[in-house]
C-alpha cells in the first residue's frame, strides 16, 4: 500500500513541478495524446486477444432452475435458456452488479452455528462508485463538445440539485468520494481482503482519489478558468492542440493523473470492465443439451473400445449369460469371481 | 484415519497469518491431503511420468524440464480457453468470493479463499505471460514458478471440490472451479494426481466402472439388488444387460450398484422401470456414468465418457437415461455432446409412457432420471403411497454440479413431495444455487483426507443440523453417488441421527408395484410406520409448499394411474 501511495504522490509532484517549470505543452498535449493512444490500443489489443481465444465448452454458472419440463417454471435470467435471457443476464451484471448483490458474510457461533448475513455495502459502494464515475465522465463532455449536447445539461441539472455556495453541488462528486473511501477502508480493514490485496490494487484507488480530489478542489475551492479548459479540451479532440495560458498547476495535476490512469488501464485489473461482457460463465445460455456446442480444437482421443473390452472379458460375459458379439470358448462352470477393489 | 473431536476441529481462526501469502510455504499435514496416484494406474491411461512419490517427501522426482512442461502447458491452455484468459486478467480482488468457499469456512486457511486459490496460478501467469508481471514482479502479484509453488498447487488445487459456489458470487463470473480444472491438468502433465482419482479412472477405462467390477461381478451386484427387491415386495424383476434393440440405455453411477446406501437408490430405479414397463437395458461396458476424468483433464474426461455413446450406438437404443449423480451430470450436461457427439444415431428423447418430448435434451439425447420421473408423476402415471415414507422427515441436499452447472433444482423436490409427506428445505443461503458442497467432491473423498472433508462439510452439515433441530429432520436426500458415500460420515460426525438417501430410494419405498405383496418394511428392511395416524395431513411436519407451475403435492396415495396426458 505504501508503495502505491508513494507512487501517486510522486506523480502529483511530477505534474506540479512540470507545470511550474513551464512544461504545459507536454502536460497538456503530449501526455494526453500518448495516454489516449495507449488506452485505445491497449484495450483493443486486450479484447482482441480474449476474443481470439475460443470458448470450447458451454459453461454457464446456473443460478436458478433450468428449463426442462414445460410446466416447471425456470429462471429466465439467472439460468437463461435463450439468447435474450443471456443478454439480460449480462446487462444486469454490467448495469446493476447482479452477482455482487448476492454477497453475504458468515459468522461461526457457539453450537456450532453458522449464520449468514446479507452483505449489501460492497454492492452499494461499488454501484455508487461506478455510476457516479460514469455521470462525472458524461458531465465532462461539456468540455469536449461544441455545441454541448442537451443531455449533458439535463444530467447536470439532475446531479446538481443541491446548492453549495454559488455553484451547484454535484451529488455524484460526493458519492464518488464517499464510495472511494469505503472501498479503500474495507480493503485495509477487512483482514481477508487486506491479505489478498496487492500494491496493484491500491494504486488505482489512489490514482482515482487523486483525480477526484483535484477535480473537486478545482470546482469548489480553487476555481479553474473553465473557458481555458474547454479551449484545451476542444483543441485535443479536434487535433488542433493549443495550450491556453492561465491554467493552474492543479489542473495539470488532474490531467496528468487521468493520463496515467488511462495508460495504466489496459495492463491492469481495470480491464475487468471488458471482462464481464466476455465471461463464459455469464454470457452463455444454458442450452447445453438442446443445442450442440462446437469445440474448434476438438481432437480424437484414445478410447477403450467395446471390442477390446469384450476381447478381454468374453469368457466371463458368456458364463454370466451376458450377450456377446463374437462366440467365445465354451463356457466353463465356476469361474472364480474376480473383483478389483481400489 | 481418525479425525479430531468436533470441539478441536471447531477452533478455527479466520484471521490470516502475519506472513504474506507468497512467504507462507505449504505444510502437508496428515488428514488434509490425499495419497498420490499409483504408477500402475497412470500407466493404464498412458498418463505421463508414472512413479512412486509422496507429497511429504522433499524430492517429488520431477522430470528435469518440469518447469518448461508446466509453462508450455499453461501457454497452450491460454490459447484454448477464453475463460482461462479472462479469469486470469479480470479479478479485482474484491473478496466477494473469499468467504463463500466451504473449505475456507471450515479451515480458515486463507489460501482456501477462492480468490487466493486462483492467485496461486495467476501469480505465475503474470510473471510469465504479462508485461507488467515481467517488469514489476511482486508489485503486481507476480512470482516465479519453483518447487515450492508447485507443491502449493498440489495441496490447494486438490483442496477445491470444483463446486462453483464462488462463481455465483463473483461480479465477473470468475469460476475458480475452472481454474482448478486447468491447474490439475498442469499437475497431471507431471504425473501429479491423487490416487482416489487415478485408480478409479484406470479401472473405469479398462472395466467400464470405477470399482473395476468385471462384467459378471457387475451383474452379480445388480442381481443382489433384484433379490432384495423380491424380499421386500415379493415382485421379481428381470433387468437385462447389453441387450440390443432396447429402447433406452440406462447408465447409473457405479456407486449405486455396489455401495450402501446407493444400492437402495438403484433398487428404486429398477422398481420404477418395472412399474412402468420400460423397455431398457443396462450395460456392463458403459457401467459407469460418473467420470473422474473431470478431475484429471478434459482429455481423460473425454476418453472415459466416449463409451456411453459408443454403447448406445452398438446396442441401437433410441436414447439414454442417466441416474442420480452429480459430477456425472456436469459431464453429461456441459461436455458430452461437444466432446463425444454428435449423437445423430439416437432419436430425440420422448417418454414412451407419457409422450412428453424432452426438448431440453434434444441434441445430447440423454435425460436425467429426475426429469423423467417428475414427468411421470405430473402425468399421474405412478401409483404412490407416500405414507410408507412417513417415518422419514426429509430435507434435500442440492449437489453442486446439478445445481450450478445445470440447474436441476425443482425436479428432485417435486419428486420428494410426491413420495414423502414430511419435507423441509434447509435455510435459503445453503440450498439451490447457494448450496454447500459435501466437502468430498472432485476426487477428495479418501479416508486419509478425512479431516479436510469434515471441515469442508461443516457448512452443509450445519444447515442440516438446523432443520434437524427445528423440524426433526432425520433424512438427508440427495441425487449424487459421491454424496451418498460422503454424507453419512459427515452426518455421523456433525449431526448424528440423520441418515442419507437417494431420491429414487424414496420413490422405491412409495411406489406401489403391480402384484406386490403388502410391504412390512422399507427397502432397507426398517419396519414401516403403522398406518394409524398417517392419514392426518395437517399434523406437524407436513409440508404444503406450492409447486412451481404445477399442482400441489398429493398428500395421500395416488391411486389414479393411467390418466391421459
Ligand atoms: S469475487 Fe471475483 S473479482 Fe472478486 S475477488 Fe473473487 S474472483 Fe476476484
Ligand atoms: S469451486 Fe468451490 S471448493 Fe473451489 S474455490 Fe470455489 S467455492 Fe471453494
Amino acid at each position: 500500500m505504501g508503495i502505491s501511495l508513494a507512487l501517486t504522490v510522486a506523480l502529483i509532484l511530477v505534474a506540479w513541478a512540470g507545470a511550474a517549470a513551464g512544461l504545459q505543452a507536454v502536460l497538456g498535449t503530449v501526455t494526453p495524446y500518448l495516454a489516449g493512444l495507449t488506452f485505445l490500443g491497449g484495450v483493443i489489443w486486450r479484447v482482441v486477444r480474449w476474443a481470439r481465444a475460443p470458448v470450447p465448452f458451454r459453461i454457464p454458472t446456473t443460478c436458478g432452475q433450468e428449463r426442462s419440463l414445460p410446466w416447471m417454471r425456470y429462471a429466465t435470467v439467472d439460468n437463461p435458456a435463450t439468447t435474450l435471457g443471456a443478454v439480460a443476464r449480462v446487462a444486469l451484471e454490467v448495469l446493476f452488479f447482479r452477482s455482487l448483490l448476492r454477497n453475504s458474510r458468515f459468522e461461526l457461533r457457539e453450537g456450532p452455528k453458522l449464520v449468514y448475513f446479507w452483505e449489501k455495502w460492497l454492492w452499494v459502494a461499488g454501484l455508487a462508485f461506478h455510476w457516479s464515475l460514469f455521470a462525472i465522465l458524461t458531465r465532462h463532455l461539456r468540455f469536449f463538445t461544441q455545441p454541448v449536447p442537451a443531455f449533458v445539461g439535463w444530467l447536470e441539472g439532475a446531479d446538481g440539485f443541491f446548492q453549495a455556495g454559488l455553484s451547484a453541488l454535484y451529488l455524484t462528486d460526493v458519492a464518488v468520494l464517499v464510495a472511494l473511501t469505503y472501498l479503500f477502508l474495507r480493503r485495509v480493514l477487512i483482514p481477508q481482503v487486506r491479505y489478498v490485496s496487492l500494491p496493484a490494487d491500491y494504486l488505482p484507488l489512489f490514482l482515482i482519489m487523486g483525480v477526484a480530489g483535484s477535480g473537486v478542489l478545482m470546482r469548489y475551492f480553487f476555481r479553474v478558468d473553465v473557458t481555458a479548459v474547454k479551449e484545451l479540451a476542444l483543441g485535443l479532440v479536434t487535433f488542433h492542440p493549443v495550450v491556453p495560458p492561465g491554467l493552474s498547476a492543479l489542473f495539470y495535476v488532474h490531467l496528468f493523473l487521468v493520463s496515467v490512469l488511462l495508460m495504466y488501464f489496459p495492463f491492469s485489473k481495470l480491464v475487468h470492465i471488458a471482462g464481464i461482457f466476455l465471461s463464459p460463465t455469464r454470457n452463455l445460455a444454458n442450452t447445453n443439451r438442446e443445442r450442440r456446442h462446437i469445440n474448434p480444437w476438438n481432437y480424437p482421443v484414445k478410447v477403450h473400445t467395446y471390442e477390446e473390452y469384450e476381447e478381454e472379458f468374453r469368457k466371463h460375459m458368456i458364463a454370466a449369460g451376458i450377450p456377446v458379439e463374437k462366440a467365445g470358448p465354451p463356457a466353463q462352470v465356476g469361474i472364480p469371481v474376480e473383483k478389483e477393489g481400489q | 484415519m481418525s479425525a479430531p473431536k468436533p470441539q478441536e476441529l471447531l477452533k478455527i481462526s479466520h484471521r490470516p497469518p502475519r506472513t504474506g501469502w507468497m512467504d507462507t510455504p505449504v505444510q502437508f499435514r496428515r488428514g488434509t491431503w490425499c495419497y498420490p496416484g499409483k504408477a500402475r494406474s497412470l500407466e493404464v491411461l498412458d498418463l505421463p511420468f508414472p512413479r512412486q512419490w509422496s507429497p511429504e517427501d522433499d524430492d517429488w522426482k520431477l522430470p528435469p524440464n518440469w518447469k518448461e512442461i508446466v509453462l508450455e502447458g499453461l501457454r497452450e491452455r491460454l490459447h484454448r480457453f477464453r475463460s482461462l484468459q479472462i479469469f486470469m486478467d479480470a479479478c479485482v480482488r474484491c473478496g466477494a468470493c473469499a468467504d463463500k468457499c466451504h473449505f475456507f469456512i471450515g479451515s480458515g486457511d486463507p489460501k482456501n479463499m477462492p480468490v487466493l486459490r486462483a492467485e496461486l496460478l495467476r501469480s505465475v501467469y503474470r510473471r510469465e505471460f504479462t508485461a507488467a508481471g515481467k517488469l514489476l514482479g511482486r508489485m503486481v502479484g507476480a512470482r516465479d514458478l519453483d518447487e515450492r509453488v508447485l507443491k502449493e498447487w498440489f495441496y490447494y488445487f486438490f483442496q477445491c471440490t470444483e463446486c462453483r459456489r464462488c462463481s455465483v458470487f463473483c461480479p465477473f463470473g470468475i469460476d475458480t472451479a475452472e481454474i482448478t480444472i486447468i491447474a490439475r491438468e498442469l499437475l497431471n502433465l507431471l504425473g501429479l494426481n491423487v490416487d482416489w482419482i487415478a485408480t478409479p479412472i484406470a479401472n473405469c477405462y479398462r472395466t467400464g466402472n470405477h470399482l473395476g467390477l468385471l462384467p459378471h461381478a457387475f451383474k452379480d451386484m445388480v442381481d443382489f439388488c433384484v433379490e432384495e427387491i423380491q424380499n421386500v415386495t415379493g415382485v421379481g424383476i428381470e433387468p437385462t444387460f447389453n441387450r440390443k434393440g432396447a429402447e433406452i440405455l440406462f447408465v447409473a453411477p457405479s456407486g449405486d450398484v455396489f455401495a450402501d446406501p446407493g444400492i437402495y437408490t438403484f433398487m428404486g430405479y429398477l422398481m420404477l422401470f418395472h412399474a412402468i414397463g420400460l423397455d431398457y437395458t443396462l450395460s456392463t461396458y458403459a457401467s459407469e456414468g460418473g467420470n473422474f476424468g473431470l478431475f484429471t483433464s478434459h482429455e481423460v474426461m473425454k476418453r472415459l465418457n466416449a463409451k456411453i455413446y459408443a454403447e448406445a450406438k452398438r446396442l441401437g437404443v433410441k436414447w439414454i437415461i442417466g441416474g442420480e449423480c452429480g459430477h456425472m451430470w456436469r459431464v453429461l450436461h456441459q461436455y458430452m455432446d461437444t466432446m463425444n457427439g454428435p449423437a445423430d444415431f439416437l432419436e430425440e428423447p420422448v417418454s414412451p409412457i407419457t409422450g412428453t418430448r424432452f426438448e431440453n435434451a434434444r441434441s445430447t439425447r440423454m435425460v436425467h432420471i429426475c426429469e423423467f420421473t417428475a414427468d411421470l408423476m405430473k402425468h399421474g402415471r405412478l401409483n404412490l403411497d407416500p405414507s410408507r415414507n412417513d417415518h422419514l422427515v426429509v430435507t434435500f441436499h442440492d449437489s453442486c454440479n446439478p445445481s450450478r452447472a445445470m440447474g436441476l433444482l425443482d425436479e428432485p423436490r417435486y419428486i420428494i413431495r410426491n413420495v414423502c409427506r414430511h419435507f423441509f428445505d434447509m435455510p435459503e443461503n445453503t440450498i439451490r444455487e447457494y448450496t454447500f458442497c459435501c466437502g468430498s467432491g472432485a476426487g477428495l473423498g479418501p479416508d486419509e483426507n478425512l479431516e479436510m472433508r469434515l471441515r469442508g462439510g461443516l457448512p452443509r452439515a450445519n444447515a442440516v443440523k438446523y432443520v434437524h433441530e427445528k423440524y426433526g429432520v432425520n433424512t438427508l436426500a440427495c441425487i449424487c453417488a459421491i454424496d451418498r458415500a460422503a454424507l453419512p460420515p459427515l452426518m455421523d460426525y456433525w449431526v448424528p441421527g440423520v441418515g442419507v438417501t437417494g431420491v429414487h430410494e424414496l420413490v422405491g419405498n412409495a411406489l406401489i408395484l403391480p402384484d406386490e405383496d403388502e410391504r412390512t418394511t422399507d427397502l432397507r428392511g426398517n419396519p414401516l410406520p403403522q398406518p394409524a395416524g398417517t392419514g392426518d395431513p395437517s399434523g406437524p411436519g407436513v409440508s404444503d409448499l406450492d409447486e412451481p407451475g404445477g399442482p400441489g403435492p398429493r398428500s395421500g396415495p395416488n391411486t389414479a394411474p393411467g390418466r391421459e396426458a
